[in-house]
């Protein structure tokens, strides 16, 4: 074995560039003057709200021995009323799966008539407006007007889980039917189909496994939904829990927030699976 | 299998249409449950068009006198949802960084990041605002606390996602160069994320414009205690404003979040 060669000295120093200028790692925005335009106006932007929301460390601050009692008094958890944990609990479920139900069916005519490809131009337009109010108001803000109009109770959660069910499976699978292969609509009208015939032999077998996932997903949501809509009075779980913060028992309420975390992360785990298997 | 002279085609065998018949009967069986179950006065349903029109008559027409005293919580709606998504952004980046497979220094922060992300997930934002309330006392600070909270595990799911997907050669790379851990992570990772990162803070930006006109309900600040407080006077052509100035809101959020995304991400 032969001795290693003395390595050949570098041509300049190590650390030296070699242009003569220095690396410096790139911006996040590649203009410098945008850059700090951005970081700039973020900056006093955050001071201004900062001022407008009354941010200040001194409140939060004083909020700290109040979080420590509102914890301690969390626990621990108190399941004593299970009845009533156990009757509302059971409610939202029920909310949930019958106003999926209702509002997966009344969705497939909404969805058919906000695609463009198979609904005329006015019942497009129809269609879409609704799902685009439908969508865009929260399902708090629905329920409230819903319990304004029908009183207290889970008539008004089922009626505000149907109009919100609507909303998102109908965008969704308006959505599916546009990107439908058109060799089958074609197909099927070639043999002279009318357009239900169309609509049932060429649209619906290539989106109705989507539709199944959407619908499977959308019950996720609405068990999430139905648990907190109870809040302005439209029945399930969601009325005990606002209730149990009014009389300041905080134990009670954390035995209804395990429940309900409980519920969302089966039902969120249970969705997925099923999705996965269908689709 | 015989093959009979003619049969006619069918689409599923026995067994499938067995299984698919056992599924339906098992949803609707789970409908009629959940149908009979449910407390309602059915009857109640024919009132429903009479009480909708009833409703639709006061809503109309919009007093739109009333528009000058929205603004203001308009804007503190905007400002909640905007500095709480900051300040979620912020508290998201540790948590994603310990909830991610490849990062996370050891087995016990990885499931300290999971059970954040998950308990932060999975409670509403107006349960939050209740919470929020009762620390901070009503008002916008609360809403902030509440949507920073509630923002929080869904931001850092979706950046531990964007971690553990990220290419490992060029961590590989810095990591030859010498570079220490915290210099690995932010020449090695920062920027492969940084386009998920600006994805997701934009999206729950527009996700949180809509949540924070909800939680004044809970007296959580914003659009909510105006709109709460109209309707318990039954100033329903007060309430039509405010309807539309949310709609109007959340829609201009969702095309600026859309418009953003499409193009950085």
């Amino acid at each position: 074995m032969s001795a290693a060669p003395p390595p050949a000295p570098l041509p300049v120093p190590l650390g030296t560039p070699a242009t003569g200028r220095t690396w410096r790692k790139p911006g996040f925005v590649e203009n410098a003057w945008l850059r700090w335009g951005i970081l700039l106006v973020l900056a006093a932007y955050l001071i201004y709200a900062s001022a407008a929301v009354d941010l200040n460390v001194a409140r939060m601050l004083r909020g700290l021995p109040r979080a420590r009692d509102f914890l301690l008094q969390m626990f621990p958890p108190d399941f004593s009323r299970w009845d009533l944990l156990y009757t509302g609990v059971l409610e939202s479920l029920q909310m949930a799966v019958f106003s999926t139900a209702i509002g997966s069916v009344l969705s497939i005519p909404i969805a058919i008539g906000a695609a463009t490809n198979v609904a005329p131009r006015p019942i497009y337009l129809l269609c879409r407006g609704w799902i685009s109010i439908s969508r865009t108001f929260p399902e708090v803000i629905i329920a409230i007007f819903f319990v304004k109009a029908f009183g207290f109770g889970p008539f008004s959660g089922v009626l505000t889980l149907i109009v919100a069910s609507t909303g998102f499976v109908g965008k969704m699978l308006a959505e599916d039917i546009e990107d439908i292969d058109n060799g089958q609509v074609e197909a099927i009208e070639a043999t002279g189909a009318g357009w239900s015939k169309m609509l049932l032999y060429a649209v619906f077998p290539q989106v109705m496994p989507r539709l199944v996932g959407l619908v499977v997903y959308r019950l996720d949501i609405n068990l999430r939904e139905s648990t907190i809509i109870g809040i302005v009075g439209a029945g399930g779980i969601g009325g005990a829990l606002f209730n149990s913060f009014l009389r300041y028992e905080y134990d009670f309420s954390l035995a209804i927030l395990l429940v309900i975390i409980a519920l969302v992360l089966v039902a969120e785990w249970a969705s997925g699976v099923i999705r996965e298997r269908i689709t | 299998m015989n093959a009979a002279p003619h049969h006619d085609w069918r689409r599923h065998t026995r067994k499938q249409t067995l299984r698919r018949f056992a599924i339906e009967l098992a949803i609707a069986m789970a409908v009629v449950w959940a149908a009979t179950g449910l407390d309602i006065y059915w009857p109640f349903l024919w009132d429903a068009p009479p009480t909708v029109l009833d409703l639709a008559r006061r809503m109309l027409p919009p007093d739109w006198s009333f528009f000058d005293n929205i603004v203001p919580p308009m804007i503190e709606t905007v400002n909640i949802a905007t500095l709480g998504t900051i300040l979620a952004v912020f508290m998201a980046f540790p948590v994603a960084v310990i909830s991610a497979r490849n990062t996370t220094p050891n087995a016990a922060t990885y499931w300290l990041g999971r059970l954040i992300v998950v308990s932060s997930r999975s409670v509403n934002e107006l349960v939050w605002g209740l919470i929020m309330v009762v620390f901070f006392g009503p008002g916008a600070l609360a809403g902030v606390a509440a949507i920073a909270l509630r923002s929080v595990g869904f931001t850092a799911k979706l950046l531990a996602e964007a971690i553990e997907e990220i290419d490992r050669g060029q961590v590989e790379a810095i990591e030859a160069s010498g570079a220490s851990r915290p210099l690995v992570f932010l020449y090695g990772i920062v920027p492969q994320i940084m386009p998920a990162f600006w994805g997701v803070t934009v999206f729950r930006w527009d996700i949180n414009i809509r949540q924070s006109s909800v939680i004044g309900l809970v007296g959580a600040g914003g659009i909510g205690i105006v709109l709460n407080s109209a309707m318990n006077l039954f100033r329903w052509d007060q309430v039509t404003v405010i309807l539309i100035a949310i709609f109007a809101v959340v829609l201009v959020s969702e095309t600026v979040s859309a418009a953003l995304r499409a193009k950085y991400t």
